[in-house]
């Protein structure tokens, strides 16, 4: 049920680009109405959603640290994952975020009898999120080559060495990045059905982000490498540079495949904001990654710091005195002079 | 409550179904409802001493009553749904860590099997992940548009009384230790997470009596064990007496004494209970050796604060004290002992809560002279950095054939590993007074370290199984060492390791002793003028 649905409504999503784009005058709603209404979602959604988290302060500062801190001139420190500065700190960052770090240091645990607990370094997790994520990030790249004219060459560069360059079989001119992010992806799913803890914690929104992906990878490959009849891939470019530069038009009728591709892309857009994709935003304000340690040297300010005052000495003493007194321990304020009887 | 036996408990663990062992609970977590039974839950605070914390400036501790987690009725306020929700809200407004927290998961399960009661007791409630979503999913249904709309569909449900049940059984078996936040690609920590529940839990009155009863005696008399002050000095005088029959070397402590240089604090179970006694001891005899002039205060005589364990108002309440009487009292800067969560406060959250400590000046060592810039701001050190610092100036003699007993391995306190970053300086320590010690396995030490598995006031008896099962991980890595190495002691910075790891050594590794660092410098402290009689297991001979 949890994957079901998600999957049951990324076919169906397809569904509806498919067999609605061959309406007539609907192919104008789905090559730019959607298209239009999806960014438009996206980049506002991600913007309200930054703009939320940024407006509740971070009263404290509360680094996890991986590594040795700041210590004595001769105690070795470990500058990135204990870091004391700015500097230090957007190292940290860059790891996390450019080589996912963390993931990298993953184990996974065991049990024997014994009982003998185990911890063995695992890191499937790390490699299909790095085979899933960069090559993401190549074919987005890739794909500017059809929204701008001319193509930069960096762009038509790196279409070159994901297309050829890379490519054992040149011929048919594969892109690598295609096998690898459905590998990524397909692996990534795999985990969730196949991993006992990973199936259990899973929600139907991780596995319809999951799903769309796939979906948008396969009708990309199709379109590419199967379904090429109807295919004009002058006349995408002309709506897509149209689109680009908001003048839009669509000039001949293009495949159904290209429209179920574009509207689940829209999907996406139009989904990321109010999902779990966001820890892509997220991701840079995690106060446990992108803070100094560095609270015992800088004072950090809390903006809401209530007013709150230790119970006092004076009323500490009041209700101890004559034991400190007794005990020879000084007191601020000493006994009553006994009464004479 | 008879406790379950080693080899049954080993058994359960390593053999009975448990997503551990590897089997799946046939219905999904929201449908699965807890159930309390007698031992795997902490008691709940008492009336009286709800009552007084509540009486007490700053501080909210509402809802005070006499209840039964067993019983199907927890005797909620009628509005009680409300106050959570508005409670959340609340904290939504003052925690970014909350918002990211609650948005960015991807429940990629990384941080599942990193939790030492998921290990120990294989329940998936207990992987981090699921312990954030108990909460997660009442964000959602009411904070969020998807879960609005979709509700379960998109990961949200309900706040019924069922998952505040939930909450609170989960709320308490997390001893927020941060491991967790080490493997999750966003560094997520559900110790964060596990605050805000455990506040919020407050908020209707449901709070565990083994937290808030050291609260409350920390509030009123200064330390968590209820000590007055001439008990606490009691104490200490008492283990003078010991220091003194032990190695001739008479130390005069003062208390709350206006003008010396440096104010100390510690656990107070350090002046209470063994082992903490003999590192006491430990320190007692190094600030002789150097000639410190320090004082003790009675007033605030608690390192440790069990403020963290229930609210952020509450801990800088407790904190407030340290800088209160460091003022009072005209002292330049602070030493703090050995303790875990005491030094998470402290590094993490007392500058912030209670400073600037502008009437202190940058600590600064009267034995070698080093400032600790580290310090500049806090103006507090750790004895741990005190200590090392000394060594590395050589400015104490130390004998290490005194800890010739002594085969030890080290366990990394939660917080002063991953809140800190205090790694090095114990370890440089145990070189310098011991011949011999080994690290246990890498992936249970230094940041990666594991909790004693009873930390933030889990430390009482009436859940001694789920004890043991929590504390399984760091027990199993010494026993890995004992193996290996035949150790007889697990040294630590941390007083709540003290007591609890003794407990847990005795259950799972009984050959293993626990000592502070402290109480192993003390063992091999050479002091001019000492009459010092042949100790064969250093500060703890009966003489
Ligand atoms: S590791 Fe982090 S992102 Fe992954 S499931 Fe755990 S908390 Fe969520
Ligand atoms: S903070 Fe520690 S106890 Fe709590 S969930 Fe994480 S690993 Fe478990």
């Amino acid at each position: 049920m949890k994957y079901l649905f998600p999957l049951v409504a990324v076919i169906v999503l397809a569904r509806i680009a498919w067999v609605g784009s061959t309406i007539p005058g609907m192919q104008y709603v789905f090559g730019v109405d959607v298209p239009y209404a999806a960014l438009i979602l996206f980049i506002g959604g991600f913007c309200w959603r930054v703009i939320y988290w940024a407006k509740s302060p971070v009263p404290f500062k509360i680094p996890t640290t991986c590594g040795q801190g700041q210590s004595m001139p001769w105690v070795k420190r470990d500058k990135l994952e204990a870091p004391m500065n700015t500097a230090e700190v957007a190292g940290r960052m860059f790891m996390e975020i450019v080589f996912f770090r963390s993931l990298w240091r993953n184990t996974k645990a065991g049990i024997q009898p014994g009982p003998v607990l185990t911890y063995k370094s695992t890191r499937w997790l790390w490699l299909f999120g790095i085979l899933f994520h960069y090559s993401m990030l190549i074919i987005l790249l890739r794909h500017l080559r059809l929204f701008v004219e001319p193509v930069p060459f960096l762009i038509s560069a790196l279409d070159a060495f994901d297309g050829l360059m890379l490519n054992p079989t040149p011929e048919l001119s594969l892109y690598v990045t295609d096998g690898l992010i459905l590998l990524g992806l397909l692996a990534l799913l795999l985990r969730r059905f196949l991993l006992r803890p990973v199936r259990y914690i899973s929600l139907a929104n991780d596995y319809f982000p999951l799903f769309l992906l796939i979906g948008i990878v396969t009708t990309g490959i199709s379109m590419r490498y199967f379904l090429r009849s109807g295919v004009d891939i002058i006349a995408i470019k002309r709506l897509l540079v149209g689109l680009a530069t908001f003048k839009p038009e669509i000039t001949t009728e293009i495949a159904p495949i290209f429209y179920s591709h574009l509207f689940l892309v829209s999907c996406l857009l139009a989904y990321f904001p109010f999902s779990k994709l966001m820890h892509m935003g997220g991701v840079f304000l995690s106060p446990t990654r992108n803070m100094a340690n560095d609270s015992r040297m800088k004072r950090h300010i809390n903006p809401w710091n209530p007013d709150i005052k230790p119970h006092s000495y004076a009323g500490y003493e009041d209700e101890f005195r004559e034991d400190m007194v007794e005990q020879g321990i000084p007191v601020d304020k000493e006994l009553p002079e006994k009464a004479d009887d | 409550m008879a406790v379950i036996t080693k080899d049954e408990l080993s058994k359960s663990v390593a053999e009975e179904p448990s997503m551990m062992t590897g089997s799946t609970p046939p219905k999904g977590w929201m449908e699965t409802p807890v159930q309390f039974k007698p031992g795997n839950y902490a008691y709940p605070t008492k009336v009286d001493k709800l009552e007084y914390l509540d009486s007490q400036q700053g501080v909210s501790f509402p809802n005070a009553r006499v209840w039964n987690p067993e019983d199907e009725d927890w005797k909620l306020p009628a509005n009680w749904k409300e106050i959570i929700i508005n409670g959340l809200a609340d904290r939504l407004d003052r925690f970014r860590s909350l918002k990211i927290f609650m948005d960015c998961c991807v429940r990629c399960g990384a941080c599942a099997d990193k939790c030492h009661f998921f290990l120990g007791t294989g329940d998936p409630k207990n992987m981090p992940v699921m312990r954030a979503e108990l909460l997660r999913s009442v964000y959602r249904k009411e904070f969020t548009l998807a879960g609005k709309l979709l509700g379960k569909m998109a990961g949200g449900r309900e706040m019924t009384a069922g998952v505040l049940k939930e909450w609170f059984m989960y709320a308490y078996q997390c001893t927020e230790c941060r491991r967790c936040s080490v493997f999750c690609p966003y560094g997520i920590d559900t110790a964060e997470i596990t605050m805000m529940l455990r506040e919020l839990l407050h908020m209707v009155g449901c709070g565990i009596n083994w937290a808030m009863e050291p609260v409350s005696n920390s509030n009123r008399t200064g330390n968590h064990m209820g000590l007055t002050p001439q008990a606490f000095k009691g104490n200490v005088d008492f283990l003078c007496e010991d220091v003194e029959s032990l190695t001739g070397v008479k130390v005069n402590p003062t208390f709350n004494r206006k003008g010396a240089e440096v104010l100390f604090i510690t656990p107070s179970a350090d002046v209470f209970a063994e082992p903490g006694l003999f590192t006491c001891m430990g320190y007692l005899l190094l600030f002789e050796a150097i000639g410190l002039d320090y004082t003790w205060s009675t007033y605030a005589s608690e390192g440790g604060n069990f403020g963290l364990f229930t609210s952020n108002e509450m801990m800088k309440k407790l904190n407030g004290k340290m800088y209160a009487e460091a003022e009072r009292l005209g002292v330049k800067w602070i030493l703090g002992g050995e303790c875990g969560h005491m030094w998470r406060v402290i590094h993490q959250y007392m500058d912030t809560m209670n400073g600037p400590a502008d009437f202190l000046e940058v600590p600064k060592s009267p034995a070698t002279g080093t400032v600790f810039e580290n310090a500049a701001s806090t103006k507090m050190v750790h004895i741990s950095e005190f200590t090392a610092d000394l060594i590395k100036h050589g400015k104490i003699k130390l004998d290490k054939s005194r800890n010739a007993h002594v085969k030890a391995t080290f366990h990394d306190s939660c917080n002063p590993a991953r809140a800190m970053g205090m790694l090095e300086e114990p370890r440089y320590i145990l070189d310098n007074v011991l011949e011999d010690w080994h690290e246990m396995p890498a992936d249970t030490i230094r940041e990666k370290t594991f909790c004693c598995g009873s930390g933030t006031a889990l430390n009482t008896d009436e859940i001694m199984e789920l004890r043991m099962r929590s504390g399984l991980p760091r027990a199993n890595a010494v026993k890995h060492v004992y193996d290996q190495h035949a150790i007889n002691t697990l040294a630590c910075v941390c007083a709540i390791d003290r007591a609890t790891l003794s407990t847990l050594m005795s259950y799972w590794v009984p050959e293993v002793e626990v000592a502070g660092v402290s109480e192993l410098v003390g063992n091999a402290l050479v002091i001019e003028g000492e009459n010092r009689q042949e100790l064969t297991e250093g500060l703890r001979t009966l003489v």
